[in-house]
């Protein structure tokens, strides 16, 4: 029985649970339904529960501990000389195993004892059946799929038992508690507590988890390069990794990746900054109520566009216009139509990115100004202070802290961005300071570095890992930061 | 004869009007929100360097109608004021009136005490500067003493005055407000409610400085305690459901009101 049916099969039982369990409780009560506890729906539900999780739990378990039961299983049936091999032969070796148990199951009975009697035809025999094999199988592996393939039948035929017999048992339980004093909506409300603590897990669990595996590849990234040469090396040039090279012959410089990053989010502030901030002060000052409902929305779109579709925009439009123009102004000036501003550079980059930032800026500045209290304006208003006065000397001397906090929080997603600097940027590691050559940055670096066919044991690969990691603590940093001044901020007024 | 023509009776209110010196006069005031009408047709005049008192239960329009004194209600979204209202004989919804100078000469003191997040020295400043009242440093420094010292704060922050005006207390941040308007030198002085968010010692403080206040200033204060308006003001004006019930000498107000309304309310009937 396929899973999928299985597990309707429950929901089935799941939702008679429901019915009965609410039927129940409604008949014991007999008509005075204040004698129950609690309602009938959360005697269903309570039933229902019992119906469904066991058997969950129960399939849980099946789906991850019968593959590594049956794969050890079958491997330990493999003969001595192959287990003598190295674990990435025997993993191909299991790997096309498990290709024979699935072709296997689209064979005739007639078919099956062709292959097991001669192994060299089932290459072919399988093919034919939409089944590609990367070799021929040793005889073995077809007695080893055939094993498999009995084994899997037998296990999923336990666990549709096991999974049915659970959700039957768990509703029949359930059933039968059902009783006028039993605290069913405490329990129901129990699991959904259970399920609610389980998910915000999930999601520290998964950034944990990530940040280990960042960690224990930047690790081993150190035990080949020394960290020193990593964090103050001011050469990138990692060379090609050859295959099965031990030796790490490039340099892994982090400073000019870091220049390069932070003078693009440099230029992509200066862009963003006064454009959102003053948008913000309009938006929360001026504007009337009406076009704010309108503006603000249309503003936020901006913060909606995929980064892909900006690095289109800055390789496409935006890098080509300035290095026209910068021919012409050339020209005019000098006489000499080159253009000094590159297709790909800084400025480009930083330009695209700061109008990306925009809506984050004014957004965040928006909110923080309008929750300077009321009274504060008014105090000044009524001192005879114009608006402007109001917003210059009182509201954002107010809400600069807040502000500021907002900005860190956009420096930190200047500096992690990546699709418009892989774009808009250049690849060239360099240090220097012209705004119209182009840069590179520690992201698009990483996308370099892990892209193409690439061996994952060099340094060249794991270079990767710590310049995440080092991104992924500046931007922390950043962001703790940002959210200290928010939060320090926010108490003034409460 | 004791029934007199109306012409006679004109003549002897002109007569009354002629007698003691108006500060601001409404005439059939009415302020709208939107479409919810909040005052009918108020007809209210303040006098020269006296304490007018606004009492009346929550949501009468004592407070809408201090706020069109100074057209603080422009800032509210879809607030509408018709009628007309005169400082020193000019209407001040004209056209041609600055509002900005209009709130210079018309200062306000709000409900809670909004210091602004800066030193003490510099929300007293703030006014001033604004409208470059000072010079030099010195004159500065001396606006803000003499200010200071008329709102009875002086003596307290005199060693303290960079520190944050939001550091005082309550009681001392609401003189630290009206220190402030006072630094602008107005001619009159809103107060909404000033003492509602203080404490009974910290309310006796500011109602000693309401009284000294009057020589300088005239005042318009609104308030919900019956006894301060008792306490401090020579006039009383009573608001029910945003119309003016009756307005008199405030011994008057308090020992034998002409409207039934103001008794009950006086009496804690209503409100």
């Amino acid at each position: 029985m396929s899973i999928s049916l299985l597990l309707l099969l429950v929901a089935a039982i799941g939702v008679t649970g429901y019915v009965g369990g609410n039927r129940r409780a409604q008949a014991l009560a007999g008509g005075r339904l204040s004698s129950l506890h609690s309602r009938p729906g959360y005697y269903g539900s309570l039933v229902a529960i019992w119906a469904l999780l066991p058997a969950i739990a129960v399939l849980l378990v099946w789906i991850v501990a019968s593959p590594v039961y049956i794969g050890s299983t079958i491997r330990s049936g493999f003969p001595e000389a192959v287990q003598a091999e190295p674990q990435a032969t025997q993993n191909l070796n299991y790997n096309m195993v498990g290709a024979i148990a699935r072709g296997l199951k689209l064979l005739t009975p007639e078919e099956r004892a062709t292959i097991s009697a001669d192994a060299a035809a089932a290459r072919a025999l399988l093919s034919s059946k939409g089944v590609p094999l990367a070799a021929d199988p040793a005889p073995y592996m077809v007695e080893a799929a055939q094993n498999l393939d009995r084994m899997t039948t037998t296990s999923r035929m336990i666990v549709t038992v096991l999974v049915l017999a659970a959700a039957l048992a768990g509703a029949v339980v359930a059933y039968r508690s059902v009783a006028p004093r039993l605290r069913a909506r405490n329990r129901v409300e129990g699991v959904m507590l259970a399920g609610l603590v389980g998910a915000s897990s999930i999601a520290i669990l998964t950034t944990i988890g990530i940040v280990a595996s960042m960690l224990t590849e930047a690790v081993h990234f150190f035990s080949m390069v020394p960290a020193w040469e990593f964090f103050f090396g001011t050469v990138w040039d990692p060379r090609f990794a050859a295959a099965g090279a031990t030796d790490s012959s490039g340099q892994f410089g982090l400073i000019p990746l870091l220049a390069g990053t932070l003078y693009i989010g440099f230029v992509a502030m200066l862009v963003a900054v006064p454009v959102g901030l003053f948008a913000a002060i309009y938006m929360a000052e001026y504007a009337s109520s009406h076009f704010r409902s309108v503006a603000k929305p249309l503003i936020e779109v901006l913060a909606g566009i995929p980064t892909i579709v900006y690095g289109f925009f800055a390789l496409a439009s935006v890098g080509p216009f300035l290095r026209d123009i910068s021919a012409q102004l050339n020209g005019l000036a000098t006489g000499s139509y080159a253009s000094f501003i590159q297709a790909q550079s800084v400025l480009t980059a930083g330009f695209v990115m700061g109008i990306m930032l925009i809506p984050y800026v004014s957004s965040l500045s928006d909110d923080i100004i309008t929750a300077v209290p009321r009274a504060l304006r008014d105090g000044s208003l009524g001192l005879g202070a114009t608006r402007s006065e109001t917003i210059k000397r009182v509201v954002l001397p107010a809400a600069l802290p807040g502000i500021v906090g907002a900005l860190l929080m956009t420096a930190s997603r200047a500096i992690g961005e990546t699709m418009i600097v892989v774009l808009a940027a250049g690849v060239a590691a360099r240090m220097q300071l012209n705004p119209f050559e182009p840069m590179t940055t520690v992201t698009v670096k990483i996308v370099n570095q892990l892209t193409g066919d690439l061996e994952f044991t060099s340094p060249q690969t794991l270079v990767a890992f710590a310049l995440g990691i080092t991104l992924f603590f500046i931007t922390l940093c950043l962001n703790i930061y940002a959210l200290y001044i928010v939060r320090k901020y926010r108490e003034q007024y409460e | 004869m004791n029934i007199l023509s109306e012409a006679a009776v004109e003549k002897a209110l002109d007569k009354k009007m002629n007698d003691v010196s108006y500060k601001m006069i409404g005439q059939d005031v009415s302020v709208y929100y939107g479409d919810k009408r909040a005052l009918y047709d108020v007809n209210l005049n303040v006098r020269e360097n006296t304490v007018t008192a606004l009492i009346g239960p929550s949501g009468c329009g004592k407070s809408t109608f201090l706020r069109t004194l100074n057209r603080m209600n422009d800032t509210i979204d879809g607030c509408r004021v018709t009628g007309r209202i005169a400082l020193d004989g000019d209407d001040i919804y004209d056209p041609s009136i600055d509002v900005v100078e209009l709130r210079a000469r018309v200062g306000m003191v709000f409900q809670k005490p909004n210091p602004f997040p800066k030193s003490i020295y510099e929300n007293v400043a703030y006014g001033p500067r604004i409208h470059g009242l000072a010079r030099t440093r010195a004159e500065m420094d001396a606006i803000v003493e003499k200010s200071l010292q008329r709102a009875g704060l002086w003596n307290e922050v005199k060693d303290r005055l960079q520190e944050s005006g939001t550091g005082l207390s309550g009681g001392q941040q609401q003189r630290l407000c009206i220190a402030r308007a006072v630094a602008v030198s107005p001619e009159v002085i809103l107060m909404d409610e000033p003492c509602s968010a203080l404490d009974p010692i910290a309310t006796a403080r500011v109602e000693e400085l309401i009284h000294e206040l009057r020589a300088n200033f005239t005042i318009v204060i609104v308030t919900h305690s019956m006894q301060q308006a008792a306490r401090v003001s020579q006039r009383t004006a009573m608001f029910h459901l945003g119309q003016l019930v009756e307005e008199n000498d405030t011994d008057k107000i308090f020992t034998n009101p002409d409207d039934q309304r103001t008794q009950d309310y006086i009496m804690g009937r209503f409100g």
